[in-house]
């Protein structure tokens, strides 16, 4: 590891990277013609799936697998959406590919358009990120220019359009059918699947939708192949027969207490304090850390003490946190009260929630409403096993909603207070001291009126 | 039909016809169509929304609907010449964003999502901007102000003050 080379990240120091001429004079759309000179889709496709890529959207599938489930011999059209709007909590590492090499997750795309016999692509990237936005659309310009985009790219015979779709600040678009009914000019309430987009996506038609970063690292497969592809990262777990191993190079985000906050690239495996140590600098102001995100707020939480946590794929489950997610590591330090970590995270979920499904649209708001109590001083002991009962009722995995925002709101929930039930019950007893051993069921804080 | 004075101007009707080769659906350009019109006027009115559908072959209902999903675009009135997002999302928050947008708030003399007197800011929390190493940060407009400080705060204020 210690002789690792940034692969994702090798040229964003490079003044003006987000340019064609610079990703050019870097070795730029060489894999392309490559691919266009000695492969097939099918090769593609199959060398993509032997590379063991995950996607690096939050869920982790197979990316070569996921295109198979497309439907064979169709007749098109057949849609790709690349998903740029990232706006899980802690999570910018598809921000700094868009901002400061766009090319690269251009170079991405096309070829895995290519692999999946699209020709029209979207790119749907949240709202707040005008630099991103402006700098991918050069580059898609600049793209057709240079005949990498447009008819007959580069004499194939291939056609691809690349069109931006800009969202409207929900987090829900993230979800690939949230983002898929947005796109198509609805509401972005996510489907129930089956049917899966590669089946049935966008416009009734089969559909693929990858992540930002998971274009990028298709560019660098289709270059170096899957050997080397797989030469990084940890080999399937023996024991987990479900396990395909976690490959490759990943961009970590790093951010809340440590003294340098930044993306970071390394194989994917490395440990939360191998993160901290080696690139975040250590705890900030010298002081102590209490626990940290592993990959978005949605994934949960570990404890100062677990993390020896490796942030692969299957690393964080055996912590009992969600999973990788999207690799965002938000450090706190021993002053935080987990009172407000887990207020801060219920006011995002309530927020965010669709409203599509009951369990999530009371669920996180409930959960909303007994933090600002519990924060105010009006907890009761007995709100905490509220809490959990709600977290251990939403989400896909006990099978009560039909997107993964649920799973997401539950997991710092039952986390937050599983792994931390002392500190609350004692914030709880030393703000309530005459009300905390109440059951009977009390109004939400704003209905008695208490801020 | 509606009786009402026509909003969208030739430009903007031009803007939104632009979208609708890029996609098998009229209904897809709904999304582009409200920001055509919410970059111009700040905000879309329902006459807007209504113009819009029939662009689009649309019911104005269906417009409408998407429109009021999305938090994002006002409807009343126009958002300030300035919109600004102070997020508010946990890597921000652990680096005091919520005593920065109080702070700020009180400075420009309103609570968040208003506007000032003198229409020149909009000032509103955000969810986790996607620039959490630079926690806090603010997006005003197209500017992403990093790391930012109570004195940062209070500059940025004073100039649309
Ligand atoms: C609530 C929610 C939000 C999501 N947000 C994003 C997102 O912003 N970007 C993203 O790539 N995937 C997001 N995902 C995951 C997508 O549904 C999908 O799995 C992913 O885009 C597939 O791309 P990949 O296979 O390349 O990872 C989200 C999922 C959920 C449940
Ligand atoms: S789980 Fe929540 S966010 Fe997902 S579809 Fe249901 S209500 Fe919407
Ligand atoms: S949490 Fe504020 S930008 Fe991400």
């Amino acid at each position: 590891m210690s002789d690792f080379q940034p692969i994702l990240l090798a040229n964003i120091a490079i003044e003006n990277s987000h340019t064609r001429a610079v990703y050019e004079s870097t070795g730029g759309y060489a894999a392309l013609r490559k691919v266009f000179a000695e492969m097939s889709k099918a090769d593609l496709i199959e060398l993509v799936k032997a590379s063991g890529l995950r996607g690096r959207g939050g869920a982790g599938f197979p990316t070569g697998l996921k295109w198979t489930f497309l439907p064979k011999e169709h007749p098109g059209p057949i849609y790709f959406c690349l998903n740029a709007d990232e706006s899980e909590p802690g999570t910018f590492n598809n921000r700094i590919l868009m901002e400061e090499d766009p090319h690269q997750v251009i170079e991405g795309l096309i070829l895995s358009c290519f692999a999946t016999n699209t020709t029209t692509a979207y790119f749907y990237m949240r709202y707040e990120y005008p630099l991103a936005w402006k700098r991918v659309q050069a580059a898609v310009d600049e793209c057709y220019e240079a005949g990498y985009l447009g008819k007959n790219i580069l004499g194939s015979g291939y056609d691809l359009d690349i069109f931006l779709h800009r969202g409207a600040a929900a987090y829900i678009c993230g979800e690939e059918t949230g983002l898929i009914e947005s796109l198509e000019g609805k509401r972005a309430w996510p489907r129930i699947k089956p049917p899966f987009p590669a089946v049935e996506g966008v416009f009734h038609k089969p559909t693929v939708v990858n992540n930002v970063e998971t274009a990028a690292c298709v560019r660098h497969i289709a270059e170096r192949g899957a050997d080397w592809f797989r030469s990084m990262g940890v080999p399937p777990d023996p024991e987990n027969p479900r396990d395909p191993g976690s490959f490759g190079p990943k961009l970590y985000c790093l951010s809340g207490h440590v003294e340098k906050p930044g993306c970071y690239e390394a194989p994917l495996g490395i440990t939360v304090n191998e993160l901290i140590e080696k690139f975040g600098g250590g705890i900030w102001k010298g002081r102590k850390a209490k626990a940290a995100i592993p990959g978005g707020i949605s994934m949960g939480l570990l404890t100062a003490e677990e993390f020896d946590c490796p942030l692969d794929f299957a690393g964080p489950g055996r912590y009992q946190c969600l999973g990788l997610g999207t690799a965002a590591v938000v450090v706190m330090d021993e002053t935080v009260s987990m009172v407000d970590f887990l207020l801060n995270s219920s006011q995002f979920f309530a927020h965010e929630s669709c409203g599509q499904c009951t369990p999530c649209r009371e669920g996180t708001s409930w959960a909303l409403k007994i933090m600002q109590r519990i924060k105010a001083g009006r907890g009761r002991l007995i709100d905490l096993d509220l809490l959990l009962e709600i977290g251990d009722n939403i989400g896909i995995i006990p099978g009560t909603t039909i997107c993964g925002l649920a799973d997401g709101a539950a997991w710092p929930l039952k986390n937050g207070i599983r792994k931390f039930r002392e500190e609350f019950e004692t914030y709880i007893k030393q703000t309530n001291p005459s009300g905390f051993a109440e059951t009977e069921p009390v109004p939400a804080l704003e209905m008695i009126g208490v801020h | 039909m509606t009786t009402a004075e026509r909003i969208l101007t030739d430009e903007m009707i031009d803007a939104i016809k632009a979208f609708i080769p890029r996609y098998p659906s009229k209904q897809a350009v709904t999304l582009p169509a409200l920001h055509v019109v919410n970059d111009r006027l700040r905000h879309v009115p329902l006459q807007a929304v209504v113009e819009i559908a029939e662009i689009l072959d649309l019911a104005p209902a269906q417009v409408q609907d998407t429109l009021t999903f999305y938090g994002f675009f006002k409807q009343d009135k126009p958002h300030g010449e300035v919109r600004a997002w102070v997020c508010r999302s946990i890597s921000c928050h652990l680096r005091d964003a919520d005593a920065l947008l109080e702070h700020m708030c009180q400075k420009a003399g309103i609570r968040p999502g208003e506007t000032t007197a003198n229409g020149r800011l909009t000032l509103e929390f955000g969810e986790c901007l996607g620039a959490c190493e630079h926690a806090p940060c603010m997006l005003a407009g197209e500017t992403l102000h990093t790391s930012l400080t109570t004195e940062e705060a209070d500059a940025f204020l004073e100039d649309l003050a």
